[in-house]
C-alpha cells in the first residue's frame, strides 16, 4: 500500500530551503520601515463633529454593565430614556471583555489616526491614563457637562492622568479588596493573613490585573500606591513572590475567581467588591473584607477616541448619566460604586437597602482608606508590568 | 510552493505526446486554479508571517509610543530564550505526556471503531466528534467543574487515598495535561481511525495462518499499516497541544503556564512586541524541527 506522505526528499528539501530564503529576502525589504510611533497630539489628528446634522452616538461598553428590563432583557430602562429624551441613536455594543484585548483592536486605527467606528467607550483607570498619554482621546467640553461638574465624587476627581476630569469621566467605580467564603474558612482581617494563614494555602488567588494586586500589597507594608518608589515596589513584589512559591497562592485570574470562589475551591482571594457583592445575594458568607491598611479604588472611564464624529452627542450621554436619579436606577442594577453624588438618595426611593451599602456608597471613613494607583510612564509601565508579570508566570 | 513545483506545465518530450487538453489555450489553467488559494496564502498567511518575522527583529527598547525602529536585533532570540525557557519545555514536555496519554486511549479506540464496531460505527465516530460542536472554552471550563476540590472526581480520588486530604486536581500538572489530552484527542482519533478502517481484514488472517501471535500481527501487519494515520493524527495532536495556552490558563497556575501564556501575554499585556514575535518563531522553529525528525524517522524507514 503505498503512503499519502512521502519521505522528505532532496528535492523537497531544497526547495523548502530556497523557499525559505526567499521569504527571508521578502522580509528583509519589508522590514526596513520598523514601525511609526503610535503618539498623537490633538493638533495632528482633528475630528470633526458632526453631531449637529447626524444625532446617532456608537457606544462600547462591558457586559452586565448597564440595567436591563427584568421582563424583557433586550431593553435597557435607563439607555432607552435617553434615546427618547434626546432623540439620538444610540447604538450600544457590548465589545469590551478585558482591557488588553480592547486595546489590542483599536490600537492600529488610533495609532495612525483612523476612526474606530466608536463614539464612546469604556476602560479601566490605567489604561485610560495609557491611552491619554498616547493622545489618542479628545477633550470633553466642560460647558456642557454640568452635571459632572456638580455630582462626581470628591475622591475621583483631581485623578493624576486627568486632573481636571474632562478626558475620562467614571461609569462605574469599584474597590479592589479581599473577599473570602465563610462556608470554607474563617474570617479573613488582612492582606498579610490571606498570604501567610496556613489553612488557606492553595486556596487563594489574585487578581492578574498588576494594579490591584501591588496597590493591596503596596498598602500592606504601609506605602502609598499613589506614590511609591522603585524600591518599595519589589518590596511588595517580594512579598508577593513568596506567596507564590511557597504555594499559597493558586492562581492569578481575571473575573473568573467568581465561581470559584462561590463553588469553594478557593477560599479567599482579591477580588473586586461588585462580584462579590452579587455573590453574596446568593450566599451571604460570602464576604467582601476592605483590609484595615487599605483599599484600591479604581474606575471604568467613559472616553471620546479620535476621530469620534459625534463627540457633542457623546457629552449629553454622559451628562444624563450623571443625574442622580438615573445613576441610581443604574447603580441598583450593576451594583458597583455609584460616582455620582445624590444618587444615595434617589437609591432610598428604589431600594433603601442598597442605598445603605457601604460598597456600592461608601462613606468616607471607607473612602479615606480608599487608594488609586499612581499614574506610570510608559517606562515604568513596561518595567513594573515586566516584573510583575514574571512572578504571576506569564 | 511546492505545488507549484509538481504541476505539468505542458512541456514534454517526443516519446510521450501530451494530451490535447494540456497544450494550448488549456495550459496555464493549472495556475488559474491555483490562483485564489495563492492569494488567499499570501494574503493572510505569508504576508503576516513577514510582518512577524520584521516585528521580532526590531529594536528592543522601542515602544509602542515611540515605535521601533529596525536595527536586525538579532539578540532578541537568544534573550527571548533565556528568559522563558522553563515555558518553553514545559510546553513540549506537557503536550509529549497528553500525547502518549492520548495514543494509548485513542488507538484503540479508532481501532475498536473501524475494525470491531459494526453497526454502531457511526453512533461512536458521533460520539467522538459531537463535543466538537460545542466551543472550545465551553469544554474546557467544563473540566473545571467536573475536576472542583469539592467535586465528586477529586471526593474519591481522595476516599482511596490517591490523594491527600488537601489534594486537589485543579491547578496542578495533571490538570493542565488531561487537559490537553482530551481537547486534542479527536484530532488523533479521526485519521487513525481513516487508516484503520482500510486495513483488510484478511491481511490479519493470513497472518496468524503463517503462525503470527497476535502481537507479532499487530506489530507486523497492523501498526504498518495504520502509520499514515498515526503520523498524521500524532502531527494533528502534537502541533496545537504545543502552542495552546487555553489549557494552562483555566486548569492551570501560573507554575503550570506554556510557551503560549507568554506569547499571549507578550503581545497583549506587556506590549513587549519584539519578544512576542521572538518566542513565536522560535516556537514554530522548534516545532518544525520536531516534526522534520519525527517524518524522517517514521516516514522513511517504517512508512515504506
Amino acid at each position: 500500500m503505498r503512503t499519502p506522505l512521502r519521505p522528505l526528499s532532496r528535492r523537497g528539501l531544497l526547495t523548502g530551503t530556497l523557499g525559505s530564503a526567499a521569504l527571508l529576502a521578502a522580509g528583509g525589504s519589508l522590514a526596513g520601515c520598523g514601525t511609526k510611533a503610535a503618539t498623537q497630539t490633538e493638533a495632528g489628528c482633528v475630528s470633526d463633529d458632526v453631531s449637529g446634522t447626524e444625532k446617532t452616538l456608537a457606544f462600547s461598553n462591558w457586559p452586565q454593565y448597564m440595567d436591563v428590563d427584568e421582563k424583557d432583557e433586550s431593553k435597557r430602562p435607563t439607555l432607552d430614556e435617553f434615546v427618547q429624551k434626546s432623540g439620538i441613536k444610540v447604538t450600544y455594543t457590548e465589545d469590551v471583555n478585558d482591557n488588553n484585548e480592547f486595546f489590542g483592536k483599536v490600537q492600529n486605527q488610533l495609532a495612525a489616526c483612523q476612526g474606530t467606528g466608536r463614539d464612546i467607550f469604556v476602560v479601566t483607570d490605567w489604561m485610560a491614563a495609557r491611552m491619554i498619554r498616547l493622545g489618542w482621546i479628545q477633550k470633553l467640553d466642560k460647558s456642557k457637562l454640568p452635571n459632572v461638574e456638580a455630582n462626581l465624587l470628591g475622591s475621583l476627581r483631581n485623578r493624576p492622568f486627568d486632573p481636571d476630569s474632562q478626558l475620562a469621566i467614571p461609569w462605574q467605580s469599584g474597590l479592589a479588596g479581599i473577599a473570602y467564603n465563610g462556608n470554607v474558612t474563617k474570617e479573613l482581617r488582612t492582606v498579610d493573613e490571606l498570604l501567610t494563614r496556613p489553612d488557606l494555602k492553595g486556596k487563594v488567588t489574585a487578581l492578574s490585573e498588576m494594579r490591584d494586586t501591588m496597590g493591596l500589597l503596596l498598602q500592606s507594608n504601609g506605602h502609598d500606591p499613589a506614590n511609591f518608589t522603585g524600591a518599595q515596589f519589589d518590596d511588595a513584589l517580594n512579598k508577593l513572590k513568596k506567596a507564590v512559591d511557597s504555594g499559597q497562592i493558586r492562581k492569578f485570574t481575571g473575573n473568573d475567581y467568581a465561581p470559584d470562589l462561590a463553588k469553594g475551591d478557593i477560599a479567599a482571594c482579591i477580588g473586586w467588591s461588585g462580584d462579590v457583592i452579587q455573590l453574596g445575594f446568593e450566599d451571604e458568607k460570602i464576604k467582601f473584607v476592605v483590609p484595615e491598611s487599605g483599599v484600591m479604588l479604581w474606575s471604568d472611564n467613559m472616553m471620546v477616541p479620535n476621530k469620534a464624529t459625534h463627540r457633542a452627542n457623546a457629552e449629553q450621554l454622559i451628562n444624563y448619566y450623571y443625574d442622580p436619579a438615573v445613576a441610581a436606577k443604574l447603580a441598583a442594577y450593576v451594583n458597583y460604586i455609584c460616582p455620582v453624588k445624590g444618587a444615595q438618595a434617589e437609591m432610598e426611593k428604589i431600594d433603601p437597602e442598597l442605598a445603605t451599602n457601604p460598597l456600592i456608597f461608601p462613606d468616607e471613613a471607607m473612602l479615606s482608606r480608599s487608594k488609586v494607583f499612581m499614574a506610570l510612564d510608559e517606562k515604568q509601565e513596561r518595567e513594573y508590568e515586566a516584573k510583575f508579570q514574571q512572578v504571576i508566570g506569564a | 510552493m511546492t505545488a507549484l513545483a509538481h504541476v505539468p506545465t505542458g512541456q514534454s518530450t517526443a516519446s510521450s505526446p501530451p494530451p490535447a487538453a494540456r497544450s494550448g489555450r488549456y495550459r496555464f489553467l493549472p495556475y488559474l486554479l491555483l490562483l485564489p488559494g495563492a492569494a488567499w496564502l499570501f494574503l493572510f498567511f505569508a504576508l503576516p508571517l513577514l510582518q512577524l518575522a520584521a516585528a521580532s527583529l526590531y529594536d528592543p527598547t522601542g515602544s509602542l509610543a515611540t515605535g521601533y525602529a529596525m536595527t536586525w536585533a538579532f539578540s532578541n532570540y537568544p534573550e527571548a530564550l533565556q528568559a522563558y525557557w522553563p515555558q518553553f519545555s514545559r510546553s513540549f514536555l506537557y503536550a509529549g505526556i497528553a500525547l502518549v496519554l492520548a495514543l494509548l486511549m485513542g488507538y484503540p479506540l479508532a481501532y475498536a471503531i473501524a475494525q470491531k464496531a459494526g453497526r454502531w460505527k457511526n453512533l461512536l465516530l458521533v460520539c467522538v466528534v459531537a463535543p466538537m460542536f460545542t466551543s472550545f472554552l465551553v469544554r474546557t471550563l467544563a473540566w473545571k467543574t467536573i475536576l472542583s476540590d469539592n467535586g465528586w472526581v477529586v471526593g474519591l480520588l481522595r476516599d482511596i487515598h490517591l490523594l491527600g486530604p488537601d489534594g486537589r486536581l485543579l491547578a496542578t500538572p495533571v490538570a493542565v495535561i488531561l487537559g490537553l489530552t482530551y481537547n486534542f484527542l479527536p484530532f488523533l482519533v479521526l485519521p487513525l481511525y481513516a487508516s484503520l478502517e482500510r486495513l483488510d481484514y484478511r491481511l490479519l488472517e493470513a497472518a496468524s495462518d503463517l503462525y503470527a501471535s497476535p502481537v507479532q500481527t499487530f506489530r507486523k501487519v497492523t501498526l504498518p499499516l495504520s502509520m499514515p494515520g498515526l503520523i498524521a493524527g500524532t502531527l494533528l495532536f502534537f502541533i496545537p497541544a504545543t502552542g495552546d495556552y487555553i489549557n494552562a490558563e483555566l486548569l492551570g497556575t501560573p507554575n503550570e503556564y506554556m510557551i503560549g501564556n507568554v506569547i499571549d501575554s507578550a503581545f497583549l499585556v506587556r506590549l513587549d512586541y519584539p519578544q512576542g514575535a521572538a518566542l513565536s518563531f522560535l516556537l514554530m522553529a522548534a516545532i518544525l524541527a520536531v516534526v522534520f525528525v519525527y517524518l524522517r524517522k517514521a516516514g522513511t524507514d517504517e512508512v515504506l
